[in-house]
């Protein structure tokens, strides 16, 4: 029975976050059109947009291979199960051991890789440019990730993060240095990571700054919707790691029972709907930067990575 | 009991090829030679695995061969076991693929005398229990290698290939052979038992560390000794690449522990660790950095395989840091993430190789900026290829993502090493771990995308057909291997422990095979864990869910059209990305520093018909810095002595006397 009962709640968190994931995308997209004094469409629009293209044909170009019609399911997936072993609103749940963050890094790192592939398929070199500087972007960002990553396992004694999350509720914590250049150098991936302004534009498609909707521009319906479901979990992927990570407050832990985890839903919502806020309002206020200043500042968050993790190599309490 | 079978197995291969040596002209000899090859490296792959799982006892064996006084000694124990395995499950696969791929040589009388007696090579160098054997049989392997790099000797690049390796091969050997004389000591005890009963006094163990680096690093391709692996793995027929990127370079690597974990016996100095971990580190930045400004497919492998080599020298300088501070639990998960990586390289280099050798049968081409599209008319090839290319991109669930993350957890436990140095250097080795990981990933975006993905950029390209059943099966049997060793870690783990033991005064890891799930645990519960069953079976099911409820209830329609073009329809298959500006962004941040990357764009005024150009240069720092000084000293050296060519018979008798007398005041002084 208890184990029924830990498998739904593991249930629950996978179904959540996909219900959740779109509606996120649709809070900034408003959140950012009052800041520049537009109504903007309503928080339900994602949703819209998703069963207008789950309904719609497929339109394949001539050179499509199997691998762009395979590449939106396995990166769905891949995005799905990384952002579903991010401790949302309860810690410690039934498969919270199965990956720890390094493979969820490395989950991610399994759909680009078959993104920027699709994104090579057609041949045209709308693709290849999005492909490529995607590639390049990743292969900073993805060191500065794992620099944070090391911090926190350096401090925690782990990398699982339920367990991380546990113990950053611990009273030993406490106000460090170190703590916080590792949360300076995971927004700065995150925002990387994520095609935000100022390294990517979501809403863009010019030709000279397109990154992301580069590599995705051949693809149309039911390929297209899963893609965007896949970048919408992502966007709460990361702010469930920062929220998990940095602010593990009001998280259920497993077998609290439900009100508790009601209780944890309720506050791992207006986690999101924070960070959502602080994301538009730092894209509204900020400039994109040309495609080769990106490695400058991906550049500077794998520095402030690795000082953070040297300060703890010096010494456990800074 | 095995022991004997085995080295006549060995011995079988010679037989094999002395066949081959007369009967290689004839029609349908290379497919009989292949399939005796497969036949005895599977024969020799299961005893290993035998000797392995079993865990049988060390047996030795001594043959009356070799130097009178001391006889050809052999042994089998853990380490050769494993290694064993390495070696025949890449001859075994690689004489599969040979059986079709081999029909296609346009030389077999270069290739097929050589290839048999090239595995036996290795075996042999594994078994070995005495440097003399030792370094008889690595001078074996390493000539029968030179021989089929130079196969197709007709062309230049492969002859001037051949000569490096030849060159830096007898460096090494050089290296390995001073590295035995001070391990065997003053009174000459070159049987291993004896070097690993006596002790060596810490100055020359230092030493003997150095040139163990030395002599097996110039044939593993650590950095700045790689320089001819680049030329030479990708100038050999592609069997044979595979074998020596994927296999070769391991049995070096066996080499360089069989020597510093084994024969030296007592742990090191602790800097030794760190230097290792440092050469290991520039090793696997360099060799990916390398390979994403690479062009042709056989070589970008080629450099791959330099990246590899680094990672397992990060754990292998781990393990020797952990041990130089007596910290045995940590040291047996560095070992086990570098020999997982030795296996995981193994399969995955094999595969990927061998996937560019069907390639270039059915195109011709190596270059990948002529091929394109090949995904359409080798949807199978393909498929393989980029399962090799997750793997080595350590994408989870695959094997390469494992032993990378072991990797990662040896050194996430490295704050507990006492000395500054190492606390400093470890964090920044990590960083350049990641690093390599991420470059790894875009470089096999590249390898892949611009090989198989796109259109065709050449006629070849467009024509090619399929590759044939044998190579094939060879290369899905690989990339099977490679996900089952990614989806159970825990079993291969655990079939490491009697090795890593065996290296480590006994300490090994927890055994894996009771944890719930088949989870990988390293070090305790509370610590990290892993498991790419759970993630495999996720991904599966979430992936499969989604297509089967979005074609149910939503739509499953298809229409086929032009891609998108802006309303400029691009004429041929020249617009598309290249390999070259699929690397620019990287070339740009990375190779401006590391290869003093410069572009240079001349653009005719308007009006002018002339084409605007676009040029590269890029410097190798290492051959330019390194190599290139070396050779022009030797060049003018033996230009200043070589009046001594020509001297007369009293004058080359005064220079005899002469250095006689030297010699002897050398000796009395020393005295």
């Amino acid at each position: 029975m208890a184990l029924i009962a830990d498998y739904l709640v593991q249930g629950c968190q996978m179904l959540l976050i996909l219900l959740l994931a779109p509606l996120l995308t649709g809070w900034v997209r408003t959140i950012k059109a009052r800041l520049l004094r537009r109504r903007g469409p309503s928080v339900l629009q994602p949703y819209r947009d998703l069963f207008k293209l789950l309904r719609k044909e497929v339109v394949l170009a001539d050179s499509a291979s199997w691998l762009f019609r395979v590449a939106p399911y396995l990166i769905f997936a891949a995005l799905w199960v990384a952002a579903a072993l991010v401790p949302t609103f309860a810690s410690g749940l039934l498969f919270s051991w199965t990956a720890d963050l390094i493979a969820i890094v490395a989950l991610l790192g399994t759909a680009r890789f078959f993104l920027a592939l699709a994104g090579l398929d057609v041949g045209t070199s709308f693709g290849g440019i999005g492909s490529s500087r995607e590639m390049m972007i990743a292969s900073l960002a993805e060191p500065a990730m794992l620099m944070m990553v090391f911090t926190l396992s350096l401090l925690a004694g782990t990398t699982e993060l339920s367990s991380v999350a546990r113990f950053m509720l611990t009273a030993e914590v406490g106000l460090r240095v170190s703590l916080a250049l590792a949360l300076l150098a995971l927004v700065m991936v995150a925002i990387a990571e994520n095609a935000r302004i100022p390294v990517d534009n979501p809403a863009t498609h010019l030709e000279l700054t397109m990154v992301h909707e580069a590599m995705v521009l051949e693809y149309s319906g039911r390929h297209l919707a899963l893609i965007e479901l896949g970048a919408s979990l992502k966007l709460l992927l990361y702010l469930s790691l920062l929220g998990c990570i940095f602010a593990p407050w009001g998280m259920a832990t497993a077998g609290a029972g439900l009100t508790a985890y009601l209780i944890g839903m309720t506050i791992y919502v207006a986690k999101l709907a924070f960070g959502g806020l602080l994301l538009a309002l730092f894209e509204t206020s900020i400039a994109k930067m040309r495609v080769f200043r990106v490695d400058q500042f991906l550049g500077a968050a794998l520095m402030l990575g690795l000082l953070g993790t040297l300060l703890l190599f010096v010494s456990r309490s800074l | 009991m095995s022991l004997p079978l085995l080295l006549s197995l060995a011995m079988a291969l010679f037989a094999v090829s002395a066949y081959a040596l007369v009967a290689s002209r004839r029609p349908g000899c290379s497919r009989q030679v292949y399939s005796l090859a497969l036949a005895v490296c599977v024969i020799l792959l299961g005893m290993a695995l035998a000797h392995l799982l079993a865990g049988q006892t060390s047996a030795t064996l001594t043959l009356p061969l070799g130097l009178p006084w001391l006889g050809a000694h052999f042994r089998l124990d853990a380490l050769a076991a494993f290694f064993l395995i390495v070696v025949n499950l890449g001859g075994a696969i690689a004489s599969l693929f040979a059986l079709g791929y081999g029909q296609h040589e346009q030389a077999p009388e270069r290739v097929l005398p050589f290839y048999p007696a090239f595995l036996a090579g290795m075996n042999l160098v594994l078994l070995a229990d005495d440097a003399f054997s030792f370094l008889f049989a690595w001078e074996f392997m390493s000539l029968t290698s030179w021989a089929l790099v130079m196969a197709h000797h007709q062309e230049p690049a492969n002859a001037r290939a051949g000569y490096l390796y030849l060159v830096m091969a007898c460096f090494g050997t050089l290296a390995l052979l001073l590295a035995f004389g001070l391990l065997a000591g003053p009174d000459g005890g070159y049987d291993f038992a004896t070097i690993r009963a006596g002790t060596v006094n810490p100055g020359f163990a230092a030493l003997v560390l150095a040139l163990a680096l030395l002599g097996a690093g110039s044939k593993a391709g650590l950095v700045p000794l790689h320089v001819w692996l680049p030329l030479a793995h990708p100038a050999a027929p592609s069997h044979v690449s595979a074998l020596m990127s994927g296999v070769m370079t391991k049995v070096a690597v066996y080499g360089f522990i069989r020597i510093a974990f084994d024969l030296l016996g007592e742990p090191i100095m602790w800097w030794w660790g760190g230097l290792v971990l440092a050469l290991g580190g520039v090793t696997a930045v360099l060799g990916v950095l390398y390979a994403l400004m690479q062009h042709d497919l056989k070589r970008l492998l080629a450099y791959h395989t330099v990246e590899n080599i680094g990672i397992i020298f990060i754990g292998l300088g781990l393990a020797l840091a952990f041990q130089a501070n007596q910290m045995y639990a940590s040291a047996a998960l560095a070992l086990t993430a570098a020999l997982f990586h030795v296996l995981n390289h193994s399969l995955f280099k094999s595969l990927l190789f061998l996937g560019a050798g069907a390639v270039l049968t059915a195109t011709g081409e190596r270059d990948m900026e002529r091929l394109g599209g090949l995904i359409h008319p080798m949807p199978w090839t393909a498929l393989a290829f980029l399962i090799g290319a997750a793997a080595i991109s350590a994408l989870p669930p695959l094997n390469g993502f494992v032993s990378e993350w072991l990797t990662f957890q040896a050194i996430l436990i490295s704050p507990e090493l006492p000395q500054w140095l190492l606390k400093f250097l470890v964090p920044a080795i990590g960083a350049l771990l990641a690093l390599s990981a991420a470059l790894a990933a875009a470089c096999f975006v590249k390898a892949f995308g611009i090989t198989f993905l796109g259109r065709p950029r050449s006629p070849a390209a467009a024509g090619a057909r399929e590759t044939d059943r044998y190579s094939l099966s060879a290369l899905f049997v690989l990339a099977a291997l490679c996900l089952l060793a990614g989806i159970l870690p825990g079993l291969v783990v655990d079939g490491l422990a009697p090795v890593v033991s065996l290296l480590n005064g006994g300490a090994q890891l927890m055994a894996q095979h009771d944890q719930p799930w088949l989870t990988l645990v390293p070090v305790v519960d509370v610590k990290s864990t892993y498991n790419g069953l759970l993630v495999l079976l996720f991904m599966a099911l979430s992936g499969t869910a989604a297509a089967l409820l979005i074609h149910r209830l939503a739509s499953n329609a298809a229409r086929r059209g032009p891609a998108w073009d802006c309303g400029f329809p691009e004429a041929n298959s020249a617009f598309q990305y290249t390999a070259g500006s699929f690397a620019q962004p990287i070339r740009r941040v990375f190779g401006s520093i590391v290869f003093q990357a410069r572009e240079r764009v001349t653009m005719p005024p308007p009006g002018d018909l002339r084409p605007a150009r676009l040029e590269v240069e890029m410097h190798d720092p290492i051959w330019e810095r390194g190599y290139a000084p070396i050779a022009a000293a030797v060049v003018a050296l033996s230009g200043r002595f070589n009046y001594l060519q020509y001297l007369t018979i009293r004058r080359y008798l005064s220079l005899v006397f002469g250095v006689l007398v030297l010699l002897l005041l050398g000796m009395v002084l020393w005295r």
